[in-house]
């Protein structure tokens, strides 16, 4: 998104402001899908490093459909020998045996298609799954090591679409689009080649419609690439305001929005109704003008073929031989328009794909990996700098020293930078300027095992993974026992609630944890981490969105966690805070107060004081 | 709308695959009736055009059998001329259908689509809860298209490639009926083999789906915690369960593969293996003098234009198949009765007093462990004009649902809500949502401009509305969002922070100039300074209005003239807010926990009050 934009294009803004969408920038995928059929030297880099390893089994492949094709190609040939070298012995009363054989090298070149189209497509289908296998994983393993700032700005809708969506259209264009593109592009060749050696002149005659053709289809290439774009569009809009209505249904009916609703959605609708019928209506005359060549160059071929016996040039075998290779060579050319799409949208993926593959993780693993085998916990900001943007500082040359086992808390306003603390201590971002050090080490020359070892953040997001509960646990240490597991609820107070869950421990969670309430989510989440027993802690506005009894429990249970560790806490309740040995109050990037929270309250007019009143008042 | 024809009744949740297969798509047949003209058109052009295809060998052999054999050169023009008419024709009919057939086929699709959004948006939340909107969505999409392929194309060419086949096979025995025999002979086992061939594809092809599934809601997993693997450094395990589910697909599509591969050979093999016949026997005749040259070639020609419609029957009679259950499943949701319809009564000037008269509510989940338990019993309330109530309970206890009753969005199962003693059943919907507008706790922000968002229950709210309402609710930062109040936010647009988007959903709450205005726990994501300074505003609106306002933090209860204590669905006291400290102790444990810890961390430092807590 961005912040500002010249006043040319907010003049067209506020043109199209009666427009119920809003205006937005237009994203970054929308530019994408613009991608040609040509494809760009991005997604032949990754094309090429997905195909390489196959490539002996694609040069056997190419065999394979090479022998395919002329096993099928070769059969209007034997009509033509059937009729022309197989008959006449007959009528002279020479007996069939001519007509035989060549019946019987129709069966094997039969016979011949058949084990090569079979072998073709087997091991075509199979490259191709390997192929997807590969990107896959490629893509699961690289979206994991890109670093959390850029799935903060990439979001997590476009993370999954790219690892479904766009990978199931190349699924669907190795399922269905390549066996006929290739067998299209050698029907086009060895037909012409064949037309031309049965008889050089008809052949030309017959070769005439190519032009045609080929005008033809590229007329509809170009066309269809701009309605796919348009009903790709206009289904997206289709599907966002369906969406968006049934899970905001509750806000719809609130509001009484459903007349309104079913006006923007009939208005989609029509939209994708009407790209839809363009995209029908571009095929509904594309093949009736693929059939209309193909009639008319029979017809003329069928003429000028019929005076071309006369003189004895050509047989009627060779006739017939024309008459099947051009039905054989415009039928499947009706067709491309039907995986035409398919390609399309697998090309505009596989553009989408290598631009995200390309993306470098903006947290770099180090090469020489300084080992940490026992930390201690302290933790230093020395001189740090962070700005998301350039020139707009969020922090701005903090110091910091955070000595193993104190529990600090930071307070401040919306903004002030308290989870920017959070994310550099954690590196999920890197300072701009300065360093973060973990017991004197440069967190950048730490390998990720050993950071993530001794440095766990903890989010209000509490993500709960679909499984039981106790994997949920586990999963802050995956090698840990039952008993480990159990030891680590207790030890949170969060055992008597999973007790009491139907199949306790082994109680299913949905993704997300919808069975489990606020509360009930923060208890499990702060379980793993006991488990994964830190050396430094931090805990990110964890406990925001609790009510006060839970809170309570958290708190209690907070107090187990921190003790013998170094801990960070970002608040913006105070009740939090209580628990701290150290307050922190950051206001615009700058560390306004520092000291116990004791002395902080106890400061005459100070920033923590006021606060602290604020809050207190408030409560009373 | 045509959906006269559907009118049975019952509940869609209660009993999947009950109906029978086909009778859905049958009464889908309404949506059909606008095109009825232009069915007629399509399906004579098609008839046509089978019977111009076949014309076409026929004159092949007439020019080959005449002025060839007979070298008579004047003879070929005119039947050349033919051939070329013939093909000419042929396009045409082509052209004219498909070119009509566009409009017919996304009609109906566009229709039916618009008459399930309709209806979904007026089924109740009870029946979204139990939906995801994803399994709707694929009503609305997949299930659309399949009965779109079906109707327009599926349909239609049922029909005429059966015309086609036996139109053919009658040809070809007639040509030389030995022949004709051998290929009417041949075409049972194909439409045969190829509808089994096409079953097990099916099979095969959901198994496939299944499983991209479950590779998809494990990306979906690694994407949503990412942050989560990332902080405790756990992406290999993420990875190998990944891995699993990924590998399990790449096995079964592999097989799909291969299966696949047999299925395609075999049809393309067929025919050809037809055609060595059909050449050995036709030159044997030929040789014999049973048989025209031209006719060899003709039949030739004939038995290759029999390869598609016999090859497509197997597949056209999965997609009828599909068909039928894509329509069992869009049936379904137009089957649905929605449980809460409006009464016929209008408030005219409603003064907004509020009563819950032994109130009782129970979710009619079967699913649910807990099922008849009743979520909320005997809740007994009155809310006066212009009184704002708090309710206040622990997490659970029923507050949400409690709010939800008013605007019904959820029905009672007992007793009645009344405002201004008119029960909320009796009103008409939009009337009764009118009065009542909600701010909820986890906003709903639709992909569309924030003043769409914003006026929402208003559509004629003037700017200075707009503006004053953003005032109330503290969210003026939407004039410094790049376009104002036309910059889409939402998913699409522009991202906001959980307090932006409480405060939005607040600004179009009050916006709406409610008679009762309904906060759940609206305020929960606001920072103590930002929060201080929405609560100064609303007591300005709250006086006007009456008030239900969920809360957790006593600060938002002290907007409220008097509490409500709701404990296990229940209302165990009712007061202000310093009565009910001072008299109910379970009031005390939920809400004084902060105000004592602030006094007492004023006093002491923090480690002492870890005994507090415990004490209490």
């Amino acid at each position: 998104m961005r912040a500002q934009d010249p006043p040319a294009e907010r003049a067209a803004a506020v043109h199209r402001a009666a427009d119920w969408r809003g205006v937005a920038a237009e994203s970054q995928d929308d530019v994408t899908t613009r991608a040609s059929v040509l494809l760009r030297d991005r997604s032949r880099r990754l094309l090429g490093s997905l195909l390489r390893p196959h490539r002996r089994a694609l040069g056997l492949v190419g065999l394979v459909v090479l022998v395919e094709n002329a096993a099928r190609l070769s059969i209007p040939f034997l009509v033509k020998e059937g009729i022309d070298e197989g008959i006449p012995p007959m009528q002279a009363g020479e007996g069939s045996r001519v007509l035989v054989t060549i019946t019987g090298i129709v069966l094997v070149s039969v016979l011949v298609q058949a084990v090569a189209r079979q072998a073709f497509l087997a091991m075509s289908g199979a490259i191709g799954q390997d192929v997807l296998l590969e990107l896959r994983r490629r893509l699961f393993q690289h979206f994991q090591r890109l670093s959390p700032a850029f799935h903060d700005r990439y979001t997590s809708g476009r993370v999954i679409s790219r690892q479904t969506s766009d990978v199931d259209a190349i699924d669907e264009m190795l399922d269905t689009g390549f066996d006929g593109l290739v067998n299209a592009a050698l029907t086009l060749v060895g037909t012409a080649v064949l037309l031309l050696v049965l008889d050089l002149k008809l052949g030309l005659v017959a070769l005439a419609s190519f032009p045609f053709l080929l005008w033809l289809t590229g007329w509809f290439r170009r066309e269809s690439a701009v309605a796919y774009r348009r009903t790709r569009e206009t289904v997206a809009a289709v599907i966002v305001h369906f969406v968006e209505s049934m899970t905001g249904i509750r806000a719809v009916q609130a509001f009484r929005r459903e007349q309104r609703n079913e006006e923007i959605f009939d208005e989609v609708n029509d939209d994708f109704r009407d790209a839809n019928m363009r995209a029908f209506r571009l095929v509904g005359l594309f093949m009736p003008g693929i059939k209309l060549i193909g009639n008319v160059t029979i017809a003329v071929v069928l003429v000028y073929g019929a005076y071309r016996t006369f003189n004895g040039a050509v047989t009627i075998g060779v006739l017939a031989a024309f008459l099947i290779y051009l039905r054989q060579f415009f039928e499947p050319m009706q067709e491309i328009s039907q995986f035409y799409n398919t390609f399309q949208s697998a090309s505009a993926a596989l553009e989408k794909l290598s631009g995200v593959l390309e993306e470098q993780p903006g947290v770099a693993e180090p090469a020489l990996p300084v080992p940490l085998p026992e930390p201690e916990g302290t933790v230093c900001f020395d001189e740090v700098l962070f700005a998301y943007v350039a020139d707009r500082p969020v922090l701005a040359d903090l110091d910091l020293v955070i000595p193993a086992g104190q529990t600090l808390a930071v307070v401040g306003a919306t903004g002030a930078g308290k989870t920017t603390i959070a994310k550099l201590a954690s590196r999920f971002y890197d300072p701009t300027a300065g360093r973060v050090t973990l017991d004197g080490v440069d967190l950048r020359d730490l390998d990720e095992p050993t950071l993530r070892r001794a440095v766990v953040m903890v989010t209000q997001e509490n993500f709960i993974f679909a499984g039981t509960v106790g994997d949920n646990i586990r999963f802050g240490r995956p090698g840990a026992g039952d008993a480990e597991v159990v030891a680590a609820a207790r030890a949170i107070g969060a055992h008597e609630f999973i007790a009491d869950l139907p199949d306790g421990y082994s109680t299913r969670v949905e993704s997300r944890g919808d069975r489990l309430s606020a509360g009930q989510r923060q208890l499990v989440a702060f379980a793993r981490a006991f488990l994964a027993d830190p050396a430094v802690l931090i805990l990110d506005e964890a406990t925001s969105s609790l009510d006060v009894p839970s809170e309570r429990l958290v708190q209690r249970a907070l107090r187990t966690i921190l003790s013998r560790r170094t801990a960070i806490i970002i608040a913006h309740r105070l009740s939090t805070v209580e628990i701290a040995d150290r307050v922190l109050v950051l206001e615009d990037g700058k560390v306004v107060e520092d000291g116990s929270p004791g002395d902080l309250i106890g400061t005459e007019g100070g920033r923590y004081a006021r606060l602290h009143q604020a809050w207190a008042h408030s409560l009373a | 709308m045509p959906p006269a024809t559907v009118t049975a009744a019952h509940p869609a949740v209660d009993d999947p695959g009950r109906r029978r297969s086909g009778s859905s798509l049958w009464r889908l047949r309404g949506y059909l009736r606008p095109y009825v003209g232009t069915l007629v058109l399509m399906g004579s052009t098609a008839t046509a055009g089978v019977f111009v295809a076949l014309a076409i060998p026929l004159t092949i052999r007439e020019i080959i059998d005449g002025p060839i054999t007979a070298g008579d050169s004047s003879g070929i023009w005119p039947l050349g001329l033919l051939a070329l008419g013939l093909g000419v024709v042929e396009a045409l009919l082509i052209l004219i259908r498909r070119w009509v057939q566009a409009r017919a086929v996304l009609g109906v699709e566009t229709a039916i689509r618009r008459d399930l959004y309709a209806k979904l948006d007026q089924l109740p939340m009870a029946f979204h809860a139990h939906w995801q909107s994803g399994q709707l969505l694929s009503r609305v999409t997949t299930d659309l298209s399949t009965i779109r392929r079906f109707s327009g194309f599926g349909m239609l060419f049922l029909v005429i490639n059966i015309v086609q086949m036996i139109v053919t096979v009658a040809l070809l025995l007639r040509l030389y009926w030995p022949l004709g025999l051998v290929v009417a002979i041949a075409v049972v086992p194909v439409v045969w083999l190829s509808r089994s061939f096409e079953r097990r594809y099916v099979v095969v092809s959901r198994k496939v789906q299944d499983q991209q599934g479950d590779v998809a809601s494990q990306v979906e997993e690694s994407a949503l915690g990412i942050r989560v693997i990332r902080s405790f450094g756990r992406q290999q395990l993420a990875y190998d369960t990944f891995d699993a589910d990924a590998r399990r697909l790449y096995r079964s599509s592999v097989g799909k593969v291969r299966l696949a591969a047999r299925f395609w050979t075999f049809l393309e093999v067929i025919p050809n293996l037809a055609l060595a016949l059909v050449l050995l026997l036709g030159a044997v005749a030929v040789g014999q003098g049973d048989l025209t040259p031209g006719t060899l070639v003709a039949f030739i020609t004939l038995l290759l234009s029999l390869v598609w419609p016999v090859a497509a029957l197997g597949v056209i009679l999965s997609m009828m198949q599909e068909a039928m259950t894509a329509s069992d499943r869009v049936v379904e949701i137009f089957d649905t009765v929605p449980t809460i319809v409006g009464g016929d009564r209008e408030l005219t000037d409603p003064r907004g007093r509020l009563r819950f008269e032994g109130v009782g509510f129970h979710f009619p989940d079967e699913h649910n462990p807990d099922a008849g338990a009743d979520t909320l019993h005997d809740i007994d309330l009155d809310v006066s004009p212009g009184e704002t109530l708090a309710v206040v309970g622990a997490t659970g206890s029923g507050k949400t649902t409690l709010t939800a009753l008013v605007p019904r969005l959820l029905d009672v199962t007992a007793g009645r809500v009344t405002i201004d003693g008119v029960d909320v059943r009796d009103l008409t919907l939009p009337s009764l949502r009118r009065v009542v507008a909600t701010a909820f706790e986890e906003p709903t922000l639709f992909s569309m401009s924030a003043r769409e968002n914003l006026t929402l229950g208003r559509p004629d709210a003037s700017e200075a509305d707009v503006c004053e309402a953003l005032e109330v609710a503290q969210a003026t930062f939407v004039h410094e969002l790049p376009w104002g109040l036309d910059t889409r936010i939402g998913e699409q647009g522009m991202s906001l922070s959980g307090g932006q988007r409480q405060r939005l959903a607040l600004a179009r709450a009050v916006l709406s100039r409610p008679r009762i205005l309904v906060l759940d726990d609206t305020l929960s994501a606001l920072d103590v300074h930002t929060e201080a300074l929405v609560e100064t505003a609303l007591r300005a609106v709250l006086s006007d209005a009456t008030g239900i306002v969920v809360a957790h933090r006593a600060s938002t209860v002290l907007l409220a003239d008097k509490v409500a204590l709701l404990q296990a669905g229940t209302i165990t006291a009712v007061g202000t807010h310093s009565e009910l400290l001072a008299t109910v102790p379970a009031y005390y444990e939920l809400l004084a926990g902060d105000a004592d810890s602030a006094v007492d961390a004023a006093a002491e430092p923090a480690s002492d009050l870890a005994e507090a807590g415990t004490q209490r």
